[in-house]
């Protein structure tokens, strides 16, 4: 982004001075200790990168949410991708994100370097490239995301039932953001009293579906996007409402996200998948809180066409990633942080994402305020 | 994994019949599908996450809150300087 052909009207969202009025106005309106949750992973280790932790004030805690779809993928889900990769005739395709999280027993580079045909893709549409070139194997497809991928995870399917690939299927794994919100702020140990909304989420969802649950738990929030000054914007006009009193839905990201969201995206969601129950890793299950694959489309359900469908998982003793998770402790409260886990060798999941708590804890080398 | 990276789009195009662009970003330049934003035109500014486009991006909305925060910089600099007189 700061390359010389970014225009103004984007690079300005990095602007340093910029930044530091919107923080010193925060300073100024702050009059209390308020404890703020940003769902999204994206933004902790935006917030941790560009160090706006340390230059909010002390009176601000921000508790980091769930918005890492790698770490709250379930364990029995890791352990079917991993069953299913290793089956001879499949090349399994993944975001790489996925590659290090630990399952029961190993994990999908484990899987590549004892043969399994593992493969890293940056679009689920690349997957369902590899399927039409590879007409002799089954393509598998990991579609793990919040609803910000669900829509490209739709399009893969449609895409191979227009190819009329037999050969492509999806281990359905999407999660969704509002029943982690309900299920977050209904918890008796809930501290949390204003929410930043994942922007890119809302992007394709809108956020339509904010203004009752800001009302039901009487905690106001900002759509809020992930440059440096997005960020501190987002935190400002949530600071305000909870200094003036207010409760409502704020939208600070308004170059991408509208209130209807994209409404052709939904649409192909719609037609692909439908909201299911499901087991977050650390936090358990939530209910209508993932997509699964439409009656129509299960065909292309690769736990159907493997048969995956039972194993036994076991999950680390030492890991507390689920308490992290739902925002009741921070990574530094680990004793295995740093030591016994790391991004190389981790032992929980929020350890190996670009997005995971953990592993922005260690990366930009935080210590607990 | 909600990573979105703002993107130019450079060329429209159909594979397999579904709607693609070719997008730059920053100079560099990629494949990704813009199914879901149908009103799209080469040189409009998008979203892209995991090869997909989310939206579109306004340029209008990005000025407007970028002259809103600078706004309110000019008057914390103006108050400041009040002070200082």
């Amino acid at each position: 982004m700061t390359d010389i052909s970014t225009p103004k009207f984007l690079s300005g969202f990095r602007n340093a001075g910029l930044v530091k009025t919107a923080i010193s106005e925060i300073h100024k309106c702050i009059t209390q200790p308020w404890s703020l949750m940003e769902i999204c992973g994206g933004q902790t280790h935006a917030i941790m990168q560009y160090g706006l932790d340390q230059l909010l004030p002390a009176e601000i805690e921000l508790i980091h949410g769930p918005g890492c779809p790698v770490c709250v993928t379930s364990l029995a889900l890791i352990d079917q991708a991993l069953w299913i990769a290793k089956q001879p005739e499949v090349i399994f395709t993944s975001f790489g994100d996925m590659l290090r999280v630990p399952g029961s027993n190993g994990d999908l580079f484990s899987v590549r370097a004892s043969g399994g045909q593992v493969r890293v893709v940056y679009s689920p549409l690349d997957a369902v490239e590899i399927a039409s070139k590879n007409p002799d194997k089954q393509v598998v497809f990991f579609a793990i995301g919040f609803e910000t991928t669900a829509p490209a995870n739709a399009m893969a399917v449609l895409q191979a039932e227009k190819m009329g690939l037999q050969n492509f299927s999806i281990l359905p794994a999407n999660v969704l953001v509002p029943p982690a919100m309900h299920a977050i702020l209904g918890s008796p140990d809930n501290r949390i009293q204003g929410f930043l909304a994942a922007g890119h989420v809302c992007a394709v969802m809108g956020y339509w579906e904010y203004p009752p649950i800001a009302e039901q738990y009487k905690t106001p929030i900002v759509v809020t996007g992930f440059e440096p000054l997005d960020l501190v914007n987002g935190i400002l006009q949530t600071i305000k409402m909870l200094e003036e009193g207010r409760v409502d839905v704020k939208n600070a990201y308004s170059r991408v996200v509208t209130f209807q969201g994209n409404q052709a995206a939904q649409e192909i969601i719609k037609k692909v998948f439908e909201p299911v129950d499901r087991n977050w890793r650390g936090i358990g299950i939530i209910p209508k809180s993932g997509f699964g694959l439409r009656e129509i489309y299960k065909n292309f359900n690769a736990v159907e066409r493997f048969g995956s469908g039972d194993i036994k998982t076991e999950e680390s003793k030492i890991c507390i990633a689920g308490q992290v998770l739902q925002g009741l402790k921070k990574p530094s409260d680990c004793p295995a942080f740093g030591t016994q886990c790391t991004p190389q060798n981790p032992l929980g999941a929020p350890m190996v994402s670009s997005e995971g708590a953990c592993a922005a804890y260690y990366r930009y080398g935080k210590k607990p305020r | 994994m909600c990573l979105g990276i703002p993107g130019k789009i450079i060329s429209i195009y159909e594979n397999h019949g579904t709607k693609m662009a070719k997008i730059d970003f920053g100079g560099v330049s990629r494949e990704a599908c813009i199914e879901v934003i149908p009103e799209a035109k080469p040189g409009d500014w998008t979203i892209i996450h995991a090869g997909f486009a989310l939206n579109l991006l306004s340029e209008a909305e990005a000025q407007e809150t970028l002259d809103i925060l600078q706004e309110m910089s000019e008057l914390a600099e103006q108050e400041e300087k009040n002070l200082n007189d």
